[in-house]
């Protein structure tokens, strides 16, 4: 298919939470029964029996992101981006048709904590045993060819010249780039144009031998085998990986000392706002009164506070949302907006009496009961599909929660009270503090 | 575009693992059609309402009218105030959206399976009792402006894509963009919205669809208890158009501030219909998938890699919609590359499946996607839902997506080459560039008073 067909216009967009974006399973309901052993070169697995469908999803999550970029930006997203580019016996076209010819569905990805790489593919023996092998090699042996170097670093700098005339990309970049100034999570996974062009083939080749290994490296199965088959399968996935390490410890994502605003020229019609700091991490004790605290404050569509100030009562945006996407390391709390630039400093008003009155005050009884309700009562809805679970279990395997995690999410939501969310909020979320990006309204004068 | 490729595979192509699941087909005695699947993998349900209106229904000064009205079905009926909708899906734990398209416009919720009725009980009162009061559209047909500058105004490759549309379609409906023109948005009344709501906003002129852990029959009860009662509606459709044919290709820049060109190519395509023999669409889409089915197919291997010209290089062909359209060839020109050393590669490409027959490979390996597909698309009772509603809202019959993977299995080396031979002919081809300004320029691109220049 192809860019910028907009064919379908939907009543609102869910923002942020791609990569990261599993919302904590909530749960009225028991999560699925997880398996979880080590394979004999120490890499872990998590796996969940679906035999209602005859098919497999495998997710390998590597500690292997952006964070682990160093001094050369965008190395991790150029080393995951070139796995399928040629592996073991294979060249990029042979692995393409090996895994399409069985119908299999191939995807890696990058972010900032993780790279991984993905395949569904049926049961059928044929197909099974040919997935598992091709991908066996692409995450242990793929050639990184001078060719395919070449080719992927130069697509990849043709994307950050693409992101450049969005507007939207280029705020988050400059939120990010300060919001985490000196640590590990500022540097864009894209990288820039000066770094990919630095970069040799050796970095991706060294990048490979450090995190691509069986100890850095979370297997997660659904589908529908038995323990025994799944269990043979973790083994020929990773069997070619060297033992290695587990990735050091990233270091702590500490608080920007004060606030900060910058407004960068753009010639768009719209000004796109962000807005936050450094908010908290996977595990972090805060965890659910704050996630359930944004949930009412931004992070529950249009019924959230924020949509209901800025969209519901003056229409100033489409799409306004606040999230936590909480990482190994403190993650961003964003709270994000676009809107005509002539109203820029309209909404940012109402966003700031919103948030500062929701810090103060904390959430009302109702709210909270909205809430929960619809957290609770709509877990069922997360793990429906195999899809869901697969993912979930690369999370939880990458972050080391514990394996009752969706079991008990809900028990832990309805505990939490209306002072819990406020108390978290006033300890962990600090206004003054906060980075402000705004990009839009070329023109110098304000516009419209 | 490797990605974007499922999109369309997940949107058609895998059409046929309905066979699985049992379908059941209802029509009430006010004409609402009521379809039912069940899936008892999760105890889940997912509930769609489909109405037969969309862009594609629009006449000129109204354009938007379908998708401003679906933002203002939150609005409020006697029974239920602004808003209220979505706290209460909200309270009982469901998500909802809505999306309007050139052909239908859509409402879903999706529940924990207990709670069907809470869908089906506001569903049917906002099917006929829509209040639209005025200060609320004041403040949503801002907000939908808004969506319009997110969506289109600031996206160079958005924006081409429109100013495509507008110049490759003569009269069919499609020529309009789905958000709509500006200056429709800008000029548009509440009362434009009631004329729209009374006129297609019947249970005669709607599908509701229910997937997940439900009892067909119980579903059928719950639906004649709450849309039951509703009123038809006298519907007169939309009157027919038929596009002239185009009699040589056109060729348009759009000059907008952006970093790298876009490229896109669209040739007039026939869609399916009803009858058995209509084979070319599918030929057609055999062929897509041919040049952009995956990470093996033409584009990838050979301008992507290969020639290494293009960085992205796609096709979109809708086999299923209400009305002719196009087979679109888009792409972007790998770093040092132009845009018209694009063109001329991908028109090479397309010269080569005019002359030579496409390999038994490359059919067999599209044909494994597709019987794949259909045991993928079991995973996700909202797809499931969508392509019923699709199916049934363009005009079509739910069935078709049986049929779909035996038709496109049937397709031929010929049959590719002879669609190809007959519908990828220049006199039918429109060409849009979009070429890049300086980002740098002080003057903005969208002025959000609706008055732009033309590339």
């Amino acid at each position: 298919m192809v860019n910028g067909l907009q064919r379908v216009v939907a009543r609102f967009l869910l923002p942020g939470l791609v990569v990261f974006g599993l919302l904590p399973a909530p749960a009225a309901w028991a999560g699925p029964k997880i398996q979880t052993w080590e394979t004999a070169n120490g890499a872990k697995v998590l796996f969940v029996e679906a035999p209602e469908l005859p098919m497999v999803d495998v997710r390998l999550v590597f500690d292997a992101g952006s964070a682990r970029d160093g001094d050369k930006p965008g190395l991790a997203r150029l080393t995951a981006g070139l796995l399928n580019e040629g592996a073991g016996d294979w060249n990029a076209d042979q692995l393409a048709e090996r895994l399409e010819n069985v119908g299999a569905r191939f995807g890696a990805g990058s972010a900032r904590d993780m790279a991984w790489v993905s395949v569904r593919t049926l049961t059928d023996p044929k197909a099974l045993d040919t997935a598992l092998e091709t991908v066996a090699a692409i995450i242990a042996r793929p050639r990184f060819e001078a060719a395919d170097f070449n080719r992927v670093r130069k697509a990849m700098q043709i994307g950050l010249r693409r992101s450049e005339q969005d507007p939207g990309s280029v705020a988050s970049k400059a939120f990010y780039a300060r919001v985490f100034k000196g640590h590990p999570y500022a540097s864009h996974p894209g990288g820039t144009q000066e770094s990919l062009a630095a970069m040799t083939r050796e970095d991706v080749v060294a990048m490979h031998k450090r995190y691509y290994v069986a100890r850095n490296v979370i297997v997660a199965i659904v589908g529908a085998l038995g323990r025994d088959q799944a269990e043979e399968m973790a083994g020929r996935l990773t069997r070619d990986l060297a033992e290695g390490e587990h990735a050091p410890p990233l270091p702590p994502v500490g608080l920007p000392e004060k606030g900060w605003s910058k407004h960068i020229p753009f010639p768009s019609s719209q000004s796109h706002i962000l807005a936050g700091q450094p908010g908290m991490r996977r595990g972090d004790p805060d965890y659910i009164p704050l996630y359930l605290g944004n949930h009412i404050l931004g992070g529950s569509g249009l019924v959230s506070l924020l949509s209901e100030e800025v969209r519901e009562k003056r229409g100033l945006s489409y799409s306004v949302y606040s999230y936590f996407q909480p990482m190994r390391r403190k993650g961003a709390f964003v709270i994000g907006a676009q809107t005509k630039n002539a109203q820029v400093h309209e909404a940012l008003e109402v966003i700031w009496s919103t948030l500062q009155d929701f810090i103060t005050k904390g959430p009302t009884q109702e709210q909270l009961t909205a809430s929960k309700q619809n957290i609770t009562g709509g877990f069922p809805l997360r793990i429906a599909s195999n899809k869901d679970i697969v993912e979930y279990l690369g999370l939880i395997g990458f972050y080391d929660l514990p394996l009752d995690y969706l079991d008990t999410f809900v028990d832990k939501i309805n505990a939490v009270t209306a002072g819990q969310i406020r108390d978290a909020f006033q300890r962990r979320v600090h206004p003054e503090k906060f980075i402000t990006i705004v990009v839009g309204n070329g023109q110098e004068a304000p516009a419209d | 575009m490797r990605k974007a490729i499922w999109i369309l595979f997940l949107l058609f192509c895998s059409a046929s693992a309905l066979a699985a699941g049992e379908v059941h087909e209802y029509r009430l005695d006010n004409g609402l059609k009521v379809i039912v699947k069940e899936d008892h993998r999760a105890p889940i349900v997912v509930s769609q309402v489909w109405y037969k209106v969309g862009s594609s229904y629009e006449h000129r000064g109204i354009t938007g009218v379908s998708h401003v009205l679906e933002h203002m079905m939150f609005k409020g009926t006697h029974k239920h105030p602004p808003g209220e909708f979505s706290r209460i899906i909200a309270a009982n734990g469901g998500r909802e959206n809505a999306f309007t398209g050139q052909d239908y416009t859509a409402y879903f919720q999706t529940l924990s399976r207990d709670r069907l009725e809470v869908s089906f009980e506001m569903e049917a009162d906002r099917m006929r009792n829509l209040l639209l009061p005025a200060d609320e559209f004041a403040k949503e047909v801002e907000v939908v402006k808004e969506e319009r500058r997110l969506r289109t105004e600031d996206k160079p490759t958005s924006l081409t894509y429109e100013r495509f549309n507008a110049v490759a379609y003569l009269s069919s409906p499609y020529r309009n963009p789905v958000i709509g023109w500006m200056s429709d948005l800008d000029n548009m009344t509440v009362d434009d919205l009631r004329v729209w709501y009374r006129r297609w906003y019947a249970p005669n002129n709607a599908t509701l669809v229910v997937v997940g852990d439900v009892e067909p029959e119980a579903v059928l009860a719950l639906a004649k208890k709450h849309f039951g009662p509703l009123k038809p509606e006298r519907i007169d459709g939309a009157k027919p158009v038929r596009e002239p044919e185009q009699l040589g290709a056109i060729r348009l820049r759009v000059r907008a501030p952006a970093r790298e060109p876009y490229l896109l190519m669209g040739y007039k395509t026939p869609v399916a219909g009803k009858t058995a023999g209509d084979w070319e669409p599918y030929a057609l889409e055999m062929l897509a998938a041919v040049l952009d089915g995956g990470a093996s197919a033409r584009f990838a291997r050979n301008l992507v890699r290969g020639r290494e010209i293009a960085v992205s290089a796609g096709v979109d062909y809708s086999v299923f919609s209400r009305l002719p359209g196009m087979l679109l060839v888009a792409g972007s020109p790998a770093k040092g590359h132009t845009v018209e050393e694009l063109e001329a590669a991908l028109q090479a490409e397309l010269e080569r499946i005019k002359k030579e027959l496409v390999d038994e490979r490359e059919l067999a390996r599209v044909r494994a996607q597709v019987i794949a597909a259909k045991v993928y698309e079991r995973d996700s009772v909202f797809y499931q839902a969508m392509q019923i509603g699709t199916l049934e809202t363009v005009g079509l019959d739910w069935r078709l997506a049986d049929e779909y993977v035996e038709r496109l299995k049937a397709v031929t080396a010929e049959q590719v080459r002879a669609v190809a031979r007959k519908y990828l002919v220049d006199d039918h081809l429109t060409v849009a560039v979009l070429e890049p300004l300086p980002m740098e320029s002080k003057q903005p691109v969208g002025r959000s008073g609706g008055e732009r220049h033309d590339g």
